[in-house]
């Protein structure tokens, strides 16, 4: 991403008019109000600024990184809750195995895979996955919302995440 | 050697989602750091995120918005520099105990309000949430039978030292066991090392055999 090189204002403009209004939806789809919603998508884009240096575009896309960002500001902001993540620094860390240079995936090749993979996942699927992102439901509230059982919501995900996994060509494991 | 029993997809998922409760998300991030398989899945998940992202329908942003925000940042790059937070390691971090773990232990685990639950076996909770299932590490000596019981609700455990096996497999360091309604096992701790989980509780533990009455406590997990 060309901020983490040059701090370029003008590309992060650019980031901005893509992405401010969408973090924006994001977060009034998971119940902040309109105020909120603005105020923590700037905020959202000013950590993209900060923390831009920490940005590796050779493992994740844009899109990706930002979605993090704001998915931890929200849980935040209002759920008032911590969202315990790995460090890698930590001396009980197990790191990566080397990839082979010629087997790994470039960004863009995951993102199309991942692409396809959303819009090859049936109907029922793709509701529970969106419903798991955008409007930050539990699988027991999914249940709920949906009036189904919370084995068949639990399996669902579970279906998508395993086309996920063939998606690329993984053998299936869980 | 990294786990060989994980957490199932759907768990992985809300968690890239940031859909999952804190509790579990304890446990979950504590596979991670020990997990590359799972990191990688989770990092797939969250590639879906990324896409729904620019997927969803935008939302007028304020008028001077981006203006708004370049003028904090300017403000920003003058003075504070973001310093990532220090590592919380226990003192005496004796297991290796990986992060975010160690986070939510203040000190050693030897320092904990260890509960005796039953012949062997020790129970400390380590985060309290008003919501949620409950976080806590259990300790069994080596060699121990666990009262056969069943559970009245989701339970999460993954192994942090020493091991166990029970009908479904043998668990060590990083493994993962999900346990619902339907089971009933008798965890026996492998020889040798204390064993030590992490344990994620939804419902209260129901033992159903008899011996099991000894370890009446469990029922207050
Ligand atoms: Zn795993």
């Amino acid at each position: 991403m060309a901020v983490a090189e040059s701090r370029d204002k003008n590309a992060f403009s650019h980031l901005f008019s893509h992405y401010a209004p969408r973090i924006k939806s994001y977060l009034k789809s998971r119940g902040a109000n309109d105020a909120s919603a603005e105020e923590l998508s700037q905020e959202a884009m000013a950590a993209v600024w900060r923390k831009a240096e920490r940005y590796d575009s050779s493992k994740a896309a844009a899109s990706t990184w930002i979605f993090a960002l704001a998915r931890n500001l929200s849980i935040d902001a209002f759920r008032k809750e911590k969202r315990p993540a790995f460090d890698p620094e930590d001396p009980a860390f197990i790191p990566d195995p080397e990839t082979a240079p010629d087997t790994a995936l470039s960004v863009s090749e995951t993102q199309s895979i991942v692409r396809d993979a959303i819009a090859g996942l049936p109907k029922e699927q793709s509701e529970v996955v969106r419903l798991s992102f955008y409007q930050d439901m539990t699988h027991s509230e999914i249940a709920m919302e949906l009036k189904l059982p919370l084995g068949t919501v639990k399996s669902r995900l579970r279906l998508s995440m395993r086309k996920l996994r063939e998606s690329f060509g993984e053998e299936h494991e869980n | 050697m990294t786990a060989h029993h994980h957490p199932s997809d759907d768990i992985l998922l809300s968690y890239a989602a940031g859909s999952l409760d804190e509790p579990t998300s304890i446990l979950i991030a504590t596979h991670l750091a020990l997990c590359p398989a799972c990191r990688e899945q989770v990092s797939k998940a969250e590639s879906v995120g990324g896409e729904l992202l620019n997927d969803v329908k935008p939302v007028a942003i304020q008028d001077g918005a981006l203006d708004v925000v370049l003028a904090r940042l300017d403000e920003g790059e003058r003075g504070q520099i973001n310093v990532p937070a220090p590592a919380a390691v226990p003192h005496d971090n004796d297991l290796n105990l990986p992060r975010p773990l160690t986070d939510y232990i203040d000190g050693s685990t030897k320092s904990l309000p260890w509960r005796w639950l039953g012949p062997s076996v020790h129970y400390a909770p380590i985060a309290s949430h008003t919501k949620g299932p409950k976080v806590g590490l259990l300790r069994i000596a080596p060699g121990t039978r666990v009262p056969m019981h069943g559970h009245s609700g989701n339970e999460l455990t993954m192994v942090l030292a020493g091991g166990y096996t029970d009908g479904t497999g043998n668990y060590t360091r990083g493994d993962v066991e999900a346990a619902d309604d339907g089971l009933v096992h008798q965890p026996i701790a492998d020889a040798g090392e204390e064993c030590v989980c992490l344990v994620v509780t939804e419902g209260v533990l129901q033992p159903t055999g008899l011996i099991a009455r000894l370890v009446q406590p469990f029922l207050r997990i």
